[in-house]
């Protein structure tokens, strides 16, 4: 007698979650899809993945729900507030901030994946050699980590950025350049754990070139940790690159930056507050939505819990 | 379940007394049942209670001292010390029974030990806690007490910090602060295990000393069968949160109960048969 | 004698990797200065200049020597307090940095003092009311102090504060009569008003610190109560504090004179740390409240592409930073009762 075949949406399920899996891909699928439902239980991991799938679903619809061009002016409609025509009110140019402010996720989005793209796998390649070969390798990327580390990282950003003159692209690179230091230690520390076990040892005893191993056995292991830091990491980015708007040195007018948003609305904000607190609030929530996803992450992936 | 005979009995005084104590623990959803249904009277004697881990015999001891009821769900007809009923105690009266009239000896001193207050300091503050004397007061008992249990520079020892000290002289420590008040029971939670050999005998041979002098009762829980046979007068058997036995120690190798028999056998003997030790079989049943 | 010598010999390492992290500092301002797309020559003799004036002013710099020989000098000059001259104030940039740096000192030392003695404690119950209602809000507010943006919320506090409930004074350090009517001493306001007994100042001075101090400390609030609060938990599983609860403790001694010794140096470092993030935080802060210290002179330094008066700053935080967390580490290894060596005989 045939059973039933199950239902379709629930058998990827059961497969994910078969307690014996058959090859490696099931069972690394296996342990991601566990993490997600962990993740996805947590009220406040939710919470911090709606703020971000909220950020790129209006980065990407922006035109469609801005409503005004982000930087047509109107002088008919200076430091208008709150309406039903502009939710927000507008600024000293007339500008729709609401507008503006949707825009600005654009900017934040592009900062915040950049920066991540440059400095996480330049921390986890340095942490996890670092880590590997020991030595005097170990010792001399520690010790630049350290010079970094011994720096608060903003005063160096500004720094950086006011070597190379002010723009968005410079304070990428300045917010990316002294932002790798802890993703290396983090990889590191994992890379030290794994670099004696047998089967590293098997590898080399196998043939495998130093770099065969850094790339294809250490660095996957040191990619969970390191992805956590960067998500805990991502609402400080996002911060230090308001600060550097707010001073003039991020993204330059017209482009509607949040944190420059805030420093222009700075003469008119007894009067006319909504021209600095929306785009605060903007930052604000956005950052508040990473920090609570980075704290789901490293709740679901702490092993104490699993 | 055998009847309890023994010369004790006579003098029991039911210091402690227990009836059909169930604790559960829930997690999850799912609930453990860690003691089920475990009844027992306690005199001024040397009463241990054995087990392997996991067979609540802890549990037991803590819930008397209610200590684990902020972790677990704790029922019983009967849990009382003297005629204080341990069920209705507020924590405010409960901490006036703990410390003072049941203390309790845990395993390992490096632990158990505050490790950033000087032993000797802990002592008296045990002391201070629940008689109203000075500081240079308490200072002085905790100087007699760690005398008392044969530690032989005291004043030197009380400026010692917990990792400083060896294994056996924390412990020695451990029963200085835990008989300083004079308490009526002392419950020794596997206070010998951490312990080599010789060090084992000499604390074993100091609680023996404490608790004669003060005609203290003593719940001493082990997992080491040998150790209890020789160190307790009565010794209950646990497993799995239930009592198996109640035996005199005397008539423990006469016990036909299978699990005490599993028990004895598995356990290595010096001069005992050079044949491969039996393995408890542990299925159901 | 072996223990004095491993003692001397560990202090001289450590000393050693300060050293050595120190002068990595100065190479990484010194880098960022050459990164400068402005030509420093130019921007002494003009653009008009012949070649051989320009030939002169780039040996008078030192520009012709090689790169590492111009460090050399550079960390030399440092090491003598020369940390060049800002050419918007035309002064050395130490003297600047002399002028405005206590005014920074005591806005962060008042926002680590908020931040410490509310933080703390607020970890603490946070922890020992763990999964209750005061740990899920002593969180929120933690988790909202990391993620406001501080110049933000500086600028919504003075607009709710000042102008609109008149509670705080406005932005700078005193209001505009009272400028120059007291002798610098430490350059403390709060100290030199008092040591003057000039007390309407010193109110008037507390008044304009309240609302920047309050900000910066809700940011250090917020990293110490977490760092805590973690402490405390971990604590909380040890066995010493069943002990105590054996011994008939109250829940609040247990904490306050069983667990809180433990975490002590722990928090010290925490704290540490936690300065050094204040300095970073009174870059922006400074600038909404119009307050004179470093970080409005690194600002207004920044937009004016003064390198020298920046990296002067930069150097200057970075110093700190250095100097605080080799202080914590030195504190932590002398308190930690741990850190003692030897075990007694039975």
């Amino acid at each position: 007698m045939m059973t039933p075949a199950p239902p379709s949406h629930r058998s990827h399920a059961y497969w994910l979650l078969d307690p014996d899996p058959k090859s490696e891909l099931q069972a690394r699928l296996g342990s991601l899809y566990r993490q997600w439902l962990i993740l996805r239980r947590n009220p406040l991991a939710a919470m911090g993945l709606t703020v971000l799938g909220l950020l790129v679903a209006l980065a990407i619809l922006a035109p469609l729900i801005a409503g005004y061009s982000p930087i047509e002016q109107d002088f008919t409609a200076r430091l208008a507030p709150p309406s039903v025509h502009h939710f927000f009110g507008t600024d000293e140019f007339g500008r729709d901030i609401f507008s503006r402010v949707i825009y600005g996720t654009r900017i934040t989005l592009v900062i915040v994946l950049v920066v991540v793209a440059i400095a996480g796998p330049l921390g986890l390649i340095v942490g996890c050699a670092a880590g590997y070969f020991g030595g005097l390798i170990d010792t001399v990327m520690m010790r630049i980590t350290d010079i970094f580390l011994a720096f608060p990282r903003l005063v160096l950003a500004l720094a950086l950025v006011t070597a190379l003159g002010p723009g968005i692209i410079n304070a990428v690179l300045a917010i990316a350049l002294t932002g790798w230091p802890p993703y290396a230690r983090v990889a590191r520390s994992e890379a030290l754990v794994i670099r004696n076990t047998d089967y590293i040892k098997a590898a080399r005893l196998s043939g495998c070139s130093h770099a065969r191993i850094v790339l294809g056995h250490i660095l996957p292991i040191c990619l969970t940790s390191t992805i956590v830091r960067v998500a805990l990491d991502m609402s400080g980015i996002i911060l230090i690159a308001a600060g550097l708007g707010f001073l003039g040195l991020g993204a330059q007018p017209p482009s509607p930056e949040w944190g420059a948003m805030v420093a222009s609305g700075r003469q008119f904000a007894f009067q006319q507050w909504w021209v600095s607190a929306m785009p605060g609030l903007a930052i604000f929530v956005v950052s508040l939505g990473f920090n609570l996803l980075g704290d789901g992450l490293r709740d679901a992936l702490d092993p104490r819990r699993r | 379940m055998k009847a309890v005979p023994s010369a004790a009995a006579e003098e029991m005084d039911g210091l402690l007394r227990v009836k059909n104590l169930r604790i559960n623990f829930n997690s999850n959803g799912r609930t453990v049942e860690a003691v089920r249904g475990v009844s027992f009277t306690m005199g001024r004697e040397k009463l241990a209670i054995v087990g392997e881990s996991g067979s609540g015999k802890s549990l037991t001891a803590r819930s008397f001292l209610k200590l684990v009821q902020p972790i677990a769900t704790v029922t019983a007809e009967r849990l009382e010390f003297r005629n204080i009923d341990i069920l209705r105690q507020t924590e405010k009266e409960m901490r006036r029974i703990r410390g003072s009239r049941i203390t309790m000896v845990m395993q390992d001193p490096r632990y158990s030990l505050n490790p950033v207050i000087k032993v000797g300091d802990q002592v008296a503050g045990a002391a201070r806690l629940h008689q109203r004397i000075s500081r240079g007061e308490a200072r002085k008992k905790a100087m007699q007490m760690l005398n008392s249990v044969h530690i032989r520079d005291p004043e030197r020892v009380y400026e010692l910090y917990p990792h400083e000290v060896s294994g056996g002289m924390g412990q020695r420590v451990m029963l200085a602060i835990m008989l300083i008040t004079d308490p009526e029971i002392l419950i020794a939670d596997e206070a010998t295990s951490a312990l080599d050999v010789t060090v084992q005998l000499q604390v074993l041979s100091i609680l023996d000393e404490q608790v004669r002098m003060r005609g203290m009762g003593l719940l001493f829980i082990s997992h080491d069968l040998n150790l209890v046979q020789r160190f307790c007068e009565r010794i209950i058997v646990m497993r799995r949160g239930e009592i198996v036995e109640t035996v005199a120690a005397a008539d423990l190798r006469k016990s036909t109960h299978p699990y005490t028999r599993g028990l004895l056998e598995s356990a290595p003997r010096i001069g005992g048969p050079r044949t491969d030790l039996p393995v408890l079989n542990r299925a159901e049943g | 004698m072996d223990a004095v010598f491993e003692k001397a010999y560990r202090a001289g390492e450590i000393l050693i990797s300060i050293f050595i992290t120190y002068l990595g500092l100065l190479l990484v301002t010194f880098l960022i200065a050459r990164v400068i797309p402005i030509d420093p020559v130019l921007v002494v003799v003009g653009d008009r200049a012949t070649p051989d004036v320009y030939q002169a002013a780039a040996k008078r710099l030192g520009l012709d020597q090689p790169l590492w020989l111009q460090f050399l000098s550079y960390v030399g000059g440092i090491l003598h307090g020369d940390l060049g001259q800002s050419f918007i104030s035309s002064r050395a940039v130490l003297s600047d940095l002399k002028r405005y740096f206590p005014a920074t000192a005591e806005l962060a030392t008042a926002a680590i003092l908020i931040g410490s003695v509310l933080g703390i404690p607020m970890g603490m119950i946070a922890a020992a009311r763990e999964g209750r209602w005061p740990d899920y809000l002593f969180r929120v507010l933690g988790l909202i102090g990391y993620s406001v943006p501080v110049f933000w919320l500086g600028l919504m506090a003075l607009l709710v504060f000042y102008a609109e409930l008149g509670w705080s004074a406005g932005p700078g350090r005193l209001d505009i009569g009272f400028d120059g009517q007291i002798e610098r001493i430490t350059g403390f306001l709060l100290v030199d008003s008092a040591a003057q007994g000039e007390w309407e100042i010193f109110r008037n001075a507390l008044s304009h610190l309240v609302l920047p101090a309050a900000i910066l400390g809700f940011f250090s609030l917020a990293y110490i109560s977490r760092m805590t609060r973690s402490f405390m938990l971990d604590q909380l599983t040890q066995e010493y504090v069943i002990t105590a609860r054996v011994k008939g403790m109250p829940e609040w001694r247990i904490i306050w004179l069983e667990v809180f010794p433990n975490i002590r140096v722990q928090l010290i470092t925490v704290v540490a740390l936690a300065y050094g993030g204040l300095l970073e935080g009174a870059v922006l802060t400074e600038s909404v409240f119009a307050w004179p210290g470093i970080g409005s002179y690194m600002t207004s330094s920044l937009l004016a592409a003064d390198m020298n008066a920046v990296l002067g700053a930069t150097i200057l935080i970075g110093t700190i930073f250095v100097i605080i967390n080799m202080l914590a580490d030195l504190l932590y290894r002398l308190l930690d009762p741990r850190a003692r060596r030897g075990l007694a005989n039975t």
